[in-house]
């Protein structure tokens, strides 16, 4: 099956610094793919050079099979919806507004519908008339989130989702990433909360230095190894009733 | 909907009443003759001064307003205005250079010079828009533009070769729709029409840039195009704004702020409102011009400053809350 996002050998220069280097993953329909690492570590850069935004100094990047800098404005929509981690808002715009901005190319009424739907889901309908600079930094996610939902594109990217959330808004928020992964969608979002990504991603892709250091199911591709080398940490996964819960502490050396 | 309905009926109003008082006080009886007869002097004064000035201020109003509208969504910030990209400030130059140079007294000379102006600063902003995503380094290129084009126009009353030429050059420069009639107002037609059409092309491009370049990039929407519409549009609605009645401050930059409220922000929907107010204030502020009692006529550019800074930070203000991050 054609991957919904693919780079292969990708890197990115950012004037003489590389800040990623010959990475080589692949999204999947009806996966979320978890991307990891430290502050710095090329996560976002990783995401920009999939979708086209930054400009790719080595390798390929693949939406839907295509080469991503060759797809038009559309057809890139298409195939791809983006949250940036940035989460201001210009405007104080109602959160129907924003959330409907996902489907400009949809009719007003249609694209309202699908809008309140979304917000629904979230547990933000009530708030649907509210402006979103108007609201806590956790409603204002959930309206995002719901924006990104409303775009119905086959592959959802987004940058650090649960950041700054509190733990219910963040399980929220990962739970409906994972219904759209279930609903056939390709899912790949930034996070640092390892716990949260071990628990809901399917995979993960742990970056360091703009290299990414593994791939694979979660608690292997975290491996002890791993975490001692990505994120300087002396950790280990304790299984729970709840799913795996990391217990770490910090390399003395680090 | 409503907004717009009562808007139009504000600005209809505001016209009736700059058409009925000025300068001159009419009598009831010499308002009838207006209506009865046409060749009366009543009527010249109504049908052949006023009237066509008050529509004049209307026209560089809404030019000034939807302007303002455009550029504050193009480039994401409250304070920007018409004049933010340079275009103001090149077409006062083409104009300066114009009068400065003698040719003022041929027909549309002027006019066509401020267009020029405002056009060739527009081309070259148009063509930045669409390259360049970060709405600060457009800014940073108005400004160098505006400072050119400012700095420019000092050259001009620089190398003058008499006061006299300065004074004229000046008294352009502060704005006025006096002796502005229909003839003025059809030229400034076509390019008013173009920059609407433009303006409203380039809505939702406005309204999807509220959640940054980078999501307005993979929206699906063509960006590039959008943007380089936005600042054309606005360039000619300016260029033509600044031929008719010269430089006129304040009104590009209030009109959306008097109206955003009323459409729960959204930049797309500020635009036409802002057109409206832009009218309305233009013309209210014109009227002042003419009623307030000086030796000389007050300038329009003037009246805007004096009237629209006081009024501006008192919305400022109150809008500051919403303004936060």
């Amino acid at each position: 099956m054609t991957p919904a996002l693919e780079l292969q050998g990708a890197g990115v220069a950012l004037g003489h610094r590389t800040v990623l280097s010959a990475v080589s993953l692949a999204a999947h329909a009806g996966e979320v793919l978890g991307v990891v690492g430290a502050n710095g570590a090329g996560k976002t850069t990783l995401l920009r050079a999939a979708l086209g935004l930054a400009k790719l100094a080595a390798g390929t990047a693949r939406l839907g099979g295509r080469d991503v800098h060759r797809l038009s404005e559309i057809e890139r929509a298409g195939l791809a919806g983006y949250l940036p981690q940035e989460r201001r808002t210009a405007w104080n715009m109602p959160a129907w507004r924003i959330a409907a901005l996902g489907a400009p190319h949809r009719p007003p009424a249609e694209a309202h519908a699908l809008a309140l739907a979304a917000l629904e889901d979230m547990g933000v309908g009530a708030l649907a008339e509210r402006g979103v600079r108007d609201m806590s930094g956790g409603e204002r996610a959930k309206v995002l989130i719901a924006r990104l939902v409303v775009t119905g594109a086959p592959l959802l990217v987004a940058d650090e989702p649960a950041a700054g959330l509190d733990p219910s808004a963040a399980l929220k928020v990962m739970e409906a990433l994972k219904a759209r992964a279930r609903a056939g969608a390709a899912v790949v979002a930034t996070l640092h909360d390892l716990t949260l990504a071990a628990r809901d991603c399917d995979r993960l892709a742990v970056m360091s230095g703009g290299r990414l250091l593994a791939l694979g199911p979660s608690l292997e591709a975290l491996s002890p190894a791993i975490l001692a080398e990505a994120f300087g940490l002396d950790g280990e996964w304790v299984v729970t009733p709840t799913g795996p819960v990391l217990a770490a502490r910090r390399l003395s050396q680090g | 909907m409503k907004l717009l309905a009562f808007l139009t009926l504000a600005l209809l109003a505001s016209l009736a009443v700059a058409t009925c008082f000025g300068e001159t006080a009419l009598s009831a009886a010499q308002y009838a003759q207006a209506f009865a007869q046409a060749a009366s002097a009543p009527a010249e004064i109504l049908w052949t001064l006023r009237l066509p000035r008050a529509c004049a201020a209307a026209l560089v109003g809404a030019e000034l307003g939807l302007a303002g509208a455009v550029m504050q969504g193009l480039l994401r910030n409250p304070l920007a205005d018409p004049g933010v990209l340079g275009v103001s400030a090149f077409a006062a130059l083409g104009a300066a250079a114009v009068i400065a140079a003698g040719l003022a007294g041929a027909p549309g000379a002027v006019e066509l010079a401020a267009m020029a102006g405002a056009l060739g600063a527009g081309a070259v902003v148009a063509l930045l828009a669409a390259r360049l995503r970060e709405p600060e380094t457009l800014i940073l290129f108005g400004v160098a533009l505006s400072a050119l084009g400012g700095a420019a126009t000092a050259l001009v009353f620089n190398l003058s070769p008499s006061p006299i030429t300065t004074s004229q050059v000046m008294n352009w420069l502060l704005g006025s729709a006096a002796g502005r009639g229909w003839g003025d107002i059809a030229a400034a037609a076509v390019p008013s029409l173009i920059g609407v059409a433009l303006a409203a092309y380039a809505a939702r491009g406005l309204a999807m840039l509220t959640l940054g370049e980078e999501t307005a990039a993979l929206s699906g929407l063509p960006m590039a195009r959008l943007r380089a519409a936005a600042v054309a549009g606005a360039a000619l609605l300016t260029g033509a704004a600044v031929a008719m009645v010269g430089v006129v401050g304040f009104v590009g930059l209030a009109a959306p702020h008097l109206v955003r409220g009323s459409v729960s922000d959204d930049p797309a929907r500020t635009l036409a409102p802002s057109a409206l107010a832009g009218a309305i204030l233009l013309v209210l502020a014109d009227l002042a011009g003419r009623m307030i009692p000086t030796s000389e006529e007050l300038k329009l550019g003037v009246v805007t400053a004096l009237f629209g800074a006081p009024l501006f930070a008192l919305l400022a203000w109150r809008a500051a809350r919403s303004w936060r991050t």
